[in-house]
């Protein structure tokens, strides 16, 4: 077990090398930061001393070893809109964006799984092909219009909902969290429900799926002529099955979600670390971006190797098959 | 002592048989009559569209965010509105079309290509080649799409030949991968290693074999991937990065109309979304009974 | 001595199933009985309906089959269109079941402690630790070693017999009155199948349960069997007693089998085969299903015969090898 975990952490740390040196080299050949940054009234003398003070004036080669030696004591550099370490910035914003995925991939799971198990069981009820027909419907929507019509219906129109911004937060485990007041959860719920569409819809057609799958299986005929209940054979001996293979999904789902966190956090101006990277993007602010994609990939890594393990905790011939072998 | 001979059944081409099975679904039928329709609207924009939506000489700025309806001063019809440029809304959606339409197609297809020569390619060495490809395939599916393009389209700039080089960038994998799977399940059929035996060129196998056993799972991946580059192309159009404003796609349209929404003009962005959901769903429509009825797990 | 009124009757069965060519009776014009405490060979080749009828009796047809006509008599209970909830009850308690891939008909992620227990306690209000220790007996019953460390296990970690045997050990959990056995041993290794052969021989024999040990392969029955029935093309076409079909089968398609058999040729003799091959259920005309591969077939064969019956014989020829007066 060791053994694996020492491989993934070694392959980890190639993968944000390479990361680091293709988007440090790519953002460098975008333009000067200075000529945004800087008043355009100032002269030349005034650049060049602004070029200095951010360390733009010397080699490629060079700034990337010192934002390498800096890594190694945990600074990513300083964002040249802000002023401070990027790495603050980023942690600043982060729980926004976690506790927007988290109620996004709550309401997708919550939501979907059920749906997809029913349709699964009875596919062909109305309802189910209702809910095919919707699930369809969920993932060819593209999520920023969504957001936009949401807005539209639930703010513009009826007034339920707010439109933009994020709510007030509350202390939870040393974080700065939203979801956790009513009103800080009137605020994120069209963002979640938003970022929560595309996802949903997945998971009601992989759990139908599985369901369909499962069901034709032996073991299934097998526990019902053993005379157990529909509920304990749907229940224990299906869902099990299915929950291996859904889990995987999910957990991999949950980095994408973060990431697909930028177009919703543009739209409703939640204040996270997606709009953060866009306005990075058009400000040029390099150290924020090149923060950001470590950050996330790093979580991306960590996310996949929980899964991976998850997943040898949830299979037994997984798990029992590594500890002989 | 009578014999009676059974009646063997109507043969059928395996195309006849397609088609048969492929239209089981009214979904999917509908799905591709939308398809067919978003199609010819997009080729023949130029000819349908009342307006011109980039000649700059014909946009009035008086005529700027008119609701659905309005009259021109030239006495033509603005059916959906116009948006802040005073451009008329139907108009710039139909070549919107046109343009989202193009940049999804040719992105899949480039990718498609590209996956598929890489995919199969891996499968047949084998070894070391293989397993570096896949790693390197597996590690650029670990990132989010949307992430890898925009650092892509920071650093290209705007412009349709740089977003179908990031979509590509984008996409390949998910066809590599495809292509390696259906390639490895046929390298190991027998044929090949007898083709192998026989002394056929690697060219040859991989061509005429390797490769077509490997299009029924790709065209699936296709459709779902075109349908998800085009509305990624949105996406990213919809940000700001991608398409330059001279050629609006219907995620820019979309954008432009987004400040003016809580003023209650709606059509400036909800009219190109509608037409965007469409395209979309046509798109998944027809691939979903695509890949039921190419399933080869599914007995029929 | 035998009890007089039969555990089963089987009259006139026809279960069908709905597919996009039209509608395949897999089973038609069923009858058997079956006393109690008797061992009776259902055998018949892949496709003749034989496990069809299995499942018929213990109701785990599901759509698109249905039971479409006829009566299943269990012990004076009526079984087609009883109550699922009284179809449940019986099974695994009164009727138990037993399938062909033992590696596909114990769940993979459960362990097979939860398995058996699961099943006392389906039938049986009783502690969890009262079901453990049934369980451990039972595996003991059928000869698996450690049988308390073995149940933590998971399947996965049994060989095919011995998973099989912890099916058969399910099987017997309750004392059914029945036990239908579906082509158990073919799935394994042919020393493994004498092994198993021989344990469920004993084991019936000692509990007096009844059993229908479903195979294609007659040499298997010939020495578990008290009677055999012959099935093909959805139908039986012979029944009687073990010996006598053995010795003197009346049916044209029985001797066929038996020929084929290849220890009944001499080392240097041609192989004998039946000519032809086994029909499609759905493309059948009326008359004798096998009439296109029997060298005794006539005009009159253009009709299905009917079932004729004597002294606990039977045939369905009009030209039987045996008269049956």
């Amino acid at each position: 077990m060791t053994v694996f975990v020492l491989r993934r952490l070694a392959q980890t740390l190639l993968v944000l090398l390479i990361t680091s040196v293709l988007v440090f080299g790519g953002l460098f050949l975008i333009g000067d930061p200075v000529e945004i940054l800087v008043n355009p009234s100032a002269d030349q003398i005034e650049k060049e001393r602004a070029t200095k003070a951010l360390g733009l004036d010397k080699p490629l080669h060079e700034q990337y070893f010192g934002f390498l030696r800096g890594a190694l004591t945990g600074n990513l550099g300083n964002s040249f809109v802000y002023a401070r370490p990027a790495l603050e910035v980023i942690f600043e914003r982060m729980p926004a964006t976690l506790e927007l995925a988290f109620l996004a991939m709550v309401i997708a799971v919550v939501l979907g799984i059920p749906l997809g198990l029913y349709a699964g069981l009875r596919p062909h009820s109305v309802l189910s092909k209702t809910i095919m027909a919707g699930s369809i419907l969920g993932f060819s929507l593209p999520t920023f219009w969504v957001g936009l019509i949401l807005i539209l219906i639930f703010a513009v129109t009826l007034g339920w909902l707010p439109s933009t911004g994020r709510g007030p937060t509350t202390d939870v485990l040393g974080l700065q969290l939203s979801i956790f007041t009513w009103e800080g959860l009137r605020y994120a719920l069209l963002p979640a429900i938003n970022l929560a569409l595309f996802k949903l819809s997945l998971i009601i057609r992989l759990t139908r799926a599985q369901v369909r799958e499962q069901s034709l299986l032996d073991y299934i005929k097998f526990a019902r002529a053993k005379g157990l209940t529909n509920a304990r054979v749907i229940g224990v001996h299906l869902l099990k099955n299915i929950m291996i293979p859904l889990v995987t999904v999910v957990g991999l789902e949950l980095g994408s979600v973060i990431a697909f966190a930028v177009v919703t956090e543009t739209i409703f101006a939640w204040p996270g670390m997606g709009k953060l990277v866009i306005d990075s993007i058009f400000q040029l602010d390099r150290p924020v971006v090149v923060a950001y994609l470590m950050v996330v990939v790093f979580m991306f890594i960590v996310i996949n190797l929980v899964v991976d393990l998850l997943y040898s905790v949830l299979d037994p011939r997984v798990r029992l098959s590594e500890v002989k072998g | 002592m009578s014999a009676i001979v059974a009646a063997a059944p109507a043969v059928e081409t395996p195309w006849q048989r397609f088609r048969r099975q492929f239209a089981e679904s009214r979904l999917a039928l509908l799905g591709l009559a939308l398809l067919v329709v978003v199609i010819a609207i997009a080729l023949f924009a130029p000819w349908i569209a009342p307006q011109n939506p980039y000649d700059l000489a014909k946009l009035d700025l008086l005529d700027a965010r008119l609701p659905p309806g309005a009259q021109a001063a030239d006495g033509m019809t603005y059916w959906l509105g116009t948006d802040g440029q005073g451009r008329d809304m139907l108009s710039a959606i139909l070549y919107g079309l046109r343009v989202s339409l193009y940049v999804g197609v040719a992105s899949g297809v480039i990718a498609l290509t590209l996956g598929a020569v890489i995919g199969v390619l891996a499968a047949y060495l084998g070894g070391r080649f293989e397993q570096i490809i896949m790693r390197i395939v597996d590690i650029q599916l670990g990132f989010p799409a949307i992430l890898v393009a925009l650092i892509l389209l920071a650093v290209l700039g705007k412009g349709v030949d740089k977003i179908i080089i990031a979509l590509v960038t984008v996409q390949w994998a998910y066809y590599a991968r495809t292509a390696r799977s259906a390639a490895v399940v046929e390298r190991s059929k027998e044929y090949i290693e007898a083709a192998r035996a026989l002394g056929l060129s690697a060219w040859r196998i991989v061509l005429r074999h390797l490769l077509p056993n490997a299009l029924p799972p790709l065209i699936v991946v296709g459709t779902v991937q075109v349908a998800h580059a085009i509305a990624l192309e949105a996406t990213l159009s919809f940000l700001g990065l991608g398409l330059p404003p001279t050629e609006p796609s219907l995620g820019l349209l979309i954008a432009n109309g987004y400040e003016v929404l809580m003023s209650g003009k709606y059509w400036i962005s909800v009219y190109p979304g509608v037409a965007l959901l469409v395209t979309i769903l046509a798109i998944n429509l027809v691939g979903d009974q695509l890949r039921d009825v190419l399933n080869p797990r599914l007995s029929r | 001595m035998r009890s007089p009124s039969p555990l089963l009757t089987v009259a006139g069965l026809r279960t069908e199933f709905a597919t996009r060519e039209g509608v395949l009776p897999a089973v038609a014009d069923l009858s058997f009985n079956l006393a109690r405490g008797e061992v009776l060979g259902l055998v018949g080749e892949s496709g003749s309906g034989k496990s069809v009828t299995g499942f018929s009796i213990l109701g785990l047809i599901d759509p698109p089959g249905r039971i479409a006509a006829g009566s299943i008599v269990f012990d004076g209970m009526e079984l087609v269109g009883a109550a699922p909830e009284a179809l449940r009850r019986l099974r695994g308690k009164r009727i138990a079941m037993i399938f062909q891939d033992p590696m596909m008909t114990l769940n993979p992620v459960l362990s097979i402690e939860t398995q058996m227990v699961e099943t006392v306690l389906a039938h049986e209000d009783t502690t969890h630790e009262a079901a453990r220790q049934r369980a451990v007996e039972a595996l003991g019953r059928v000869g698996i070693a450690a049988a308390a460390e073995r149940l933590a296990q998971y399947p996965h970690q049994f060989s095919g017999g011995m998973r099989q045997r912890v099916a058969i050990a399910i099987a017997l959990l309750h004392k059914p009155d029945l036990i239908i056995a579906d082509e158990p041993t073919t799935a394994l290794d042919v020393t493994v199948q004498g092994q198993i052969l021989y344990e469920m021989q004993k084991l019936v024999r000692e509990s007096g349960t009844a059993l229908i040990w479903i195979t294609h392969d007659l040499a298997v029955v010939a020495g578990l069997a008290e009677r055999i029935a012959v099935m093909y093309a959805g139908r039986i076409v012979e029944t009687g007693d073990a010996s006598e079909i053995l010795d003197a089968p009346c049916h044209p398609y029985t001797r066929g089998l038996l020929d084929s058999v290849p220890a009944a040729t001499h080392p240097g003799e041609r192989l004998r085969q039946i000519r032809g091959t086994t029909p499609s259920v759905l493309r059948l005309g009326p008359g004798c299903a096998f009439r296109e591969r029997c060298d005794r077939a006539v005009g009159e064969c253009a009709v299905m015969p009917p079932l004729v019956e004597h002294d606990g014989r039977a045939v369905r020829c009009v030209r039987p090898l045996e008269l049956v007066q």
